[in-house]
């Protein structure tokens, strides 16, 4: 549906009044003339990739756990225990199973040992929200992810609501190891990509990077003020 | 609180004398700008080639601010296919009267908002509970400052700057009903109990905007706390605010800013969240806003464009040049008795607000010029306070106030303090004191009694009548 838009045409002729020229309603896209964000890492193997993202993910109730494929469902399983256990909140996703090999960890293993697992289904509307705010664990993927910062950009969707990663004490994040790039820089130009060959950009995209923290109080480092107060990332070798 | 905090009514020396004598909040202040600037400075050696990327950000700042009616409307545009509503307000009357309207409609009761300057400046908050809402700020800092009757914030990225610990638990006590200790864990538990039945219960959200992709027709948010986030996804209907400036043409320019944010505010390469909203919910997703408005605020800013003070629009509120200000340092920021202290604040706030009411803040400077040296935007701030102080001379026929008299007012002596031999050391070669007695002859206009060295706008060698027929040449036009 398309939204409405207000009073723009004088507040666009002040804007090019004040300019001293008339409105401008072509431009060709900008050359710049520096751009030294691409040299980071430029040319960098994917193994080495994630020896940064290791190295930049520890940190305070920060931290980067590396499996191999067969062996993630142990990894996120020793994940959730170390985060003290449920319950858990997951998206609704084929690609826990598809590329982690988590399906049978969600709908057994933890459900056996008592430890509720709910998956997002947007049917249930606020059901979901209400699920995120009491569960202990939210696990999420990473679409892109960034080795200078160890950070994971998720996007949302019906079925990957977006307080998945902000309502739960504890956030798991998986990240593909090929989903591994230099930094934001990267990533941006991949989304934008994608958007210049028509896909609709998501209406929610978040770089997280580390848990939920302020300095607000006498510049003392506080973690977890009003999203997850420990995160996890758990890489799979996927290559 | 309107870009005047409920200090300003106050006279500056007042002002600055009542603060300076607040021992803590000095301390508190020189302390966490040391620990700011020393990640900063850290982290722009450990990455090599920080001046090819000022020099970037401020091409991309310039290069938006020349075409901003075009990247404007794109962004609009933008919005709208995706289902967004914008309103473009002139004034911050226009846009508290478009945000009640909107607030109205919902019959809402409970807005929630996250830390923006642009709200603070035009008064949002106050324009709210005068229709009988409550509005809650979420920005821990932020939050901390509303409970203690709305105390202005001192610094615009650590608005708490002037706050301890003790004082902060005492307001928890007497607000909340806690009875826990002073530990900043504990505090932040409390705020954290609260304000989560705050996100869940509000009924409208409001955020502001780093950055506006036009592109895609998407709002930027740069937080560590995650409110934000919580702001923008939970309430059914979501207002961002969004200075008119604050433009990029596509997500790759947002990146280079967002570093230099970052890396200038914070010392970090990356905070914990960056938020990218593009329109409301998608159909069929659960949380996110399903009414998105966008109020795109001018406020006395089309004003600066095409004047000599353009550069300052450049600004993208990182606070380096704040946390870079012997004189910040030196009185703390509700001295300033605006909510843009410092540098950026000395600089803005006279053309937001006028002259009128403003006139001592240029003079609140010893034109050392680190400001500008630190800027990741290069906006050449002394200069333009240089400015500043030249064009208040030609209004009113003589110097108001000089900034000797600052000095003095701030307790500061020209001949031994540290901060004036820092300030000296650092100054541009304004270091040679006129020839005469400042009775300059004839087409030196009304100037006669800028006498004060440090006023003397001499950055080269350059004689003083040659500089200021030049400056009156290039000026020529605009006046
Ligand atoms: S003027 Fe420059 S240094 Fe100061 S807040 Fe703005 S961008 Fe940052």
């Amino acid at each position: 549906m398309q939204g409405t838009i207000q009073n723009r045409d004088a507040f666009l002729e002040n804007v090019a009044k004040r300019l001293g020229r008339a409105r401008k309603v072509q431009l060709e896209a900008p050359k710049w003339q520096y751009n030294p964000r691409e040299e980071y890492l430029n040319g960098a193997s994917q193994d080495e990739l994630l020896e940064v993202f290791k190295k930049n993910g520890t940190g305070v109730n920060c931290e980067v756990v590396v499996t191999k494929k067969d062996e993630a469902a142990q990894a996120v399983f020793a994940g959730i225990k170390d985060f003290g256990g449920g319950p858990v909140i997951t998206w609704k996703d084929s690609r826990y199973e598809e590329l982690f090999g988590l399906g049978k960890l969600f709908k057994e293993d933890l459900p056996n040992e008592n430890i509720d697992v709910f998956e997002w289904d947007y049917k249930l509307g606020r059901e979901n929200i209400e699920r995120a705010n009491t569960a202990n664990v939210g696990i999420t993927i990473s679409e892109i992810s960034l080795a200078e910062t160890a950070t994971a950009v998720v996007y949302s969707d019906k079925d990957r609501g977006r307080t998945t990663n902000f309502l739960p004490e504890n956030s798991i994040i998986l990240v593909p190891k090929s989903s591994i790039v230099p930094r934001m820089t990267q990533a941006t130009k991949i989304i934008r990509n994608k958007f210049n060959n028509g896909e609709a950009v998501p209406s929610c995209i978040n770089y997280i990077t580390g848990p939920s923290k302020s300095s607000d109080i006498e510049m003392k480092l506080v973690v977890g003020v009003h999203g997850p107060v420990k995160v996890k990332f758990i890489v799979i070798q996927d290559l | 609180m309107a870009i005047k905090t409920k200090f300003a009514h106050e006279a500056f020396k007042v002002r600055v004398k009542k603060k300076m004598q607040d021992s803590f909040m000095r301390g508190a202040v020189a302390s966490a700008t040391d620990t700011i600037n020393g990640r900063r400075v850290q982290l722009i050696e450990d990455m090599g080639n920080w001046e090819d990327l000022r020099s970037h950000g401020e091409e991309i700042r310039r290069h938006v601010l020349e075409n901003l009616d075009y990247y404007l409307y794109q962004f609009s545009e933008n919005v709208a296919k995706n289902g967004g509503h914008v309103y473009f307000a002139a004034t911050a009357q226009d846009a508290n009267e478009y945000i009640r309207e909107v607030v109205k409609k919902k019959n809402a009761k409970k807005v929630i908002k996250a830390k923006s300057m642009v709200t603070e400046e035009i008064g949002m908050n106050d324009s709210l509970e005068a229709i009988g809402c409550e509005v809650v700020e979420s920005d821990l800092g932020e939050f901390i400052l509303q409970l203690d009757d709305k105390e202005p914030p001192s610094h615009i990225v650590v608005p708490t700057l002037h706050k301890n610990k003790e004082q902060m638990r005492e307001v928890f006590e007497r607000k909340l009903d806690y009875n826990g200790s002073s530990q900043p864990e504990e505090l932040a538990g409390c705020a954290r109990r609260v304000l989560r039945e705050k996100f869940l219960a509000a009924d409208v959200g409001v955020i502001g905007c780093n950055f506006a992709v036009a592109e895609t027709g998407s709002t930027t948010l740069v937080t560590n706390e995650g409110n934000a986030d919580l702001v923008a996804d939970l309430p059914e209907t979501l207002i961002v605010c969004v200075g008119m400036e604050r433009l990029v043409p596509t997500f790759e320019e947002m990146d280079a800013l967002v570093a230099l944010l970052t890396t200038s505010a914070v010392g970090q390469k990356l905070t914990s969240y960056v938020t990218n909203l593009t329109g409301p919910r998608r159909e069929g997703d659960v949380d996110g806003p399903e009414e998105f408005h966008v109020v795109i605020v001018d406020n006395g800013r089309s004003n600066i464009l095409g004047t000599q003070f353009q550069p300052v629009l450049q600004c993208i509120r990182c606070a380096a040049c704040i946390n870079n200000c012997p004189v910040y340092r030196h009185i703390g920021g509700h001295a300033y008795g605006s909510i843009y202290p410092g540098p950026i604040g000395i600089t803005l706030t006279p053309l937001l607000d006028g002259y009128e009411d403003n006139k001592e803040l240029p003079y609140a400077c010893t034109l050392c010029g680190a400001c500008t040296e630190v800027c990741p935007v290069k906006i050449p701030l002394h200069d333009l306070i240089r400015t500043h102080r030249q064009v208040i001379v030609e209004k009113e026929g003589k110097v108001p106030f000089s900034e000797k008299m600052m000095m003095k007012a701030f307790g500061i002596g020209t001949s031994n303090f540290s901060l004036y031999n820092m300030a000296s050391r650092m100054a541009h070669g304004v270091t040679k004191p006129l020839a005469s007695n400042g009775r300059i002859s004839k087409g030196i206009g009304p100037l006669k009694e800028w006498t004060d060295y440090k006023d003397l706008p001499t950055p080269n060698k350059e004689r003083f009548r040659d500089w200021f027929k030049r400056h009156k040449a290039q000026q020529g036009g605009s006046k």
